[in-house]
């Protein structure tokens, strides 16, 4: 009797999991990575000849139909939410649907990057760094504005291309906060079953490999520790705002400038803890409002200017003052000396 | 402030304080106001021109470039008049020129884009 190796095993089983794409316009290219509740893929869309992203939802688990309709709703909720947020900084979806094997689908942009947690270490300069971090806020602000939560940000889930454009990736945990649910889209007359299923789901787009609960009502945590805020951690679902997400961006600072540092990089400026630590804050009412208040703090900061989480000392003032206007003060210094020299220029 | 205001009045602040320096020589302490004016008009229309070079290009080297070049053509102009001083004209008055034409690129309001 012969038996099987286990990388045989495994390459049958990951043929056998495959999506069976019959009857879409997509053809499978190949498996880019897996999640907790699915697999994307590269895939070719016949149709407009280009590659795109598939995420498709497991074989369901026979012993489990409510969680089966759980996964089912919360992967259709994410593209929806993701539907939503139109953005250069947001992976845009394309169309999403039933897979002839029953599986549910959604296809988005095919991403070419890195992610932001593998690329970090080639952008070494600090105020590349913080430039990047302003691209992030700028899609995690659009996302607020449009009444969404991440509720994951991470490192891991940032992908930077190779024209050091930024994309927030994952929104499989998003909320869609309660003013905005109103304005949620639902499913279509007509349509699955799970789509039914989906507008009676709690408010959040679905779940992927950081979580494992099937419900985010108060008492569930989901997320990644490290990033998510308290209140999150503590699984207050309801009293979640943009100030968590704001903890969370706070904490990819804190990551990215971690990592500056380790590269040569002077001691982290005060202001820049300082901005950190406000968006880090334990309460949330002693973060940052909106994630725009954040950017502005750090764009500040890269321009020079006294950012609002830092109240500096005279010294300080005048230090940054001097090295905002290095050239100039140089300038004037090279003049006065110049004429200070002068003065005992022989004249004729 | 726009950066043509910006030139014409460093300009002739750098020109006024660089005039005033005369002082320190005592064989023309007497003719002190008539070089404070002259080099007043100098650094003014230093920094007009630099001020209006910065609308037009927005580059920083080029602006020093240019801030050089107009404080030199007008520094030697008023030395060739004196017949002499050339180093103790030429000199300051390049670098006030350097001066003003670094300032208006680097700060200064930059035009608006008109639309209609």
């Amino acid at each position: 009797m012969k038996f099987l190796s286990d990388k045989a095993v495994e390459r049958l089983r990951a043929a056998g999991d495959e999506p069976d794409l019959t009857g879409t316009r997509y053809r499978l290219l190949e498996r880019v990575a897996r999640g907790g509740m699915g697999v994307v893929y590269a895939a070719q869309d016949e149709k407009l000849e280009r590659r795109i992203a598939l995420k498709v939802l497991d074989e369901p688990r026979d012993d489990d139909v409510l969680a089966n309709r759980e996964r089912e709703s919360r992967l259709l909720r994410e593209s929806r939410v993701l539907a939503r947020l139109e953005h250069p900084g947001i992976v845009p979806v394309h169309d999403a649907g039933t897979l002839s094997d029953g599986r549910i689908f959604y296809a988005m942009k095919f991403v070419q990057g890195q992610r932001l947690d593998e690329i970090i270490e080639t952008v070494k300069p600090a105020p590349d760094r913080l430039r990047l971090f302003l691209r992030i806020c700028d899609a995690v602000g659009f996302a607020h504005a449009r009444g969404v939560l991440h509720r994951d940000l991470k490192p891991a889930n940032v992908m930077v291309g190779p024209f050091g454009e930024v994309l927030v990736m994952d929104w499989g945990l998003a909320k869609i906060l309660p003013d905005n649910a109103e304005s949620e889209p639902r499913a279509a007359p007509g349509s699955q079953s799970l789509a039914n299923n989906a507008s009676d789901a709690p408010q959040d787009a679905g779940s992927t490999q950081t979580r494992d609960s099937t419900l985010t009502g108060d008492g569930s945590v989901m997320g990644t520790p490290g990033y998510m805020s308290p209140e999150q951690a503590r699984g207050e679902v309801r009293l979640l705002d943009a100030r968590s997400d704001i903890f969370s961006l706070g904490a990819l600072l804190h990551f990215l400038l971690e990592g500056a540092e380790a590269n040569g990089s002077t001691q982290r400026p005060r202001p820049l803890t300082a901005i950190c630590a406000k968006a880090m804050a334990e309460r949330p009412d002693n973060r940052y409002k909106a994630v725009s208040e954040l950017a502005a703090d750090v764009s500040r900061y890269l321009d020079g200017q006294p950012v609002s989480a830092y109240r500096e000392n005279m010294f300080e003032r005048a230090g940054r003052f001097y090295r905002r206007h290095q050239v100039a003060i140089l300038l004037i210094a090279t003049y006065l000396i110049m004429r200070a020299l002068l003065l005992f220029y022989p004249r004729s | 402030m726009n950066k043509v205001l910006l030139g014409v009045l460093l300009g002739a602040v750098l020109g006024a304080v660089d005039g005033a320096t005369a002082w320190f020589t005592p064989e023309v302490r007497a003719m002190l106001v008539g070089i404070i004016f002259g080099s007043t008009i100098k650094g003014l229309i230093a920094g007009l021109a630099a001020g209006i070079f910065a609308r037009k290009v927005n580059s920083v080297p080029l602006g020093i470039l240019f801030g050089l070049a107009v404080g030199f053509a007008l520094a030697f102009l008023v030395a060739y008049l004196q017949h002499g001083h050339y180093f103790a004209i030429l000199l300051p008055g390049s670098i006030v020129g350097l001066i003003v034409g670094y300032a208006t690129q680097r700060y200064g309001a930059a035009p608006a884009t008109a639309g209609r």
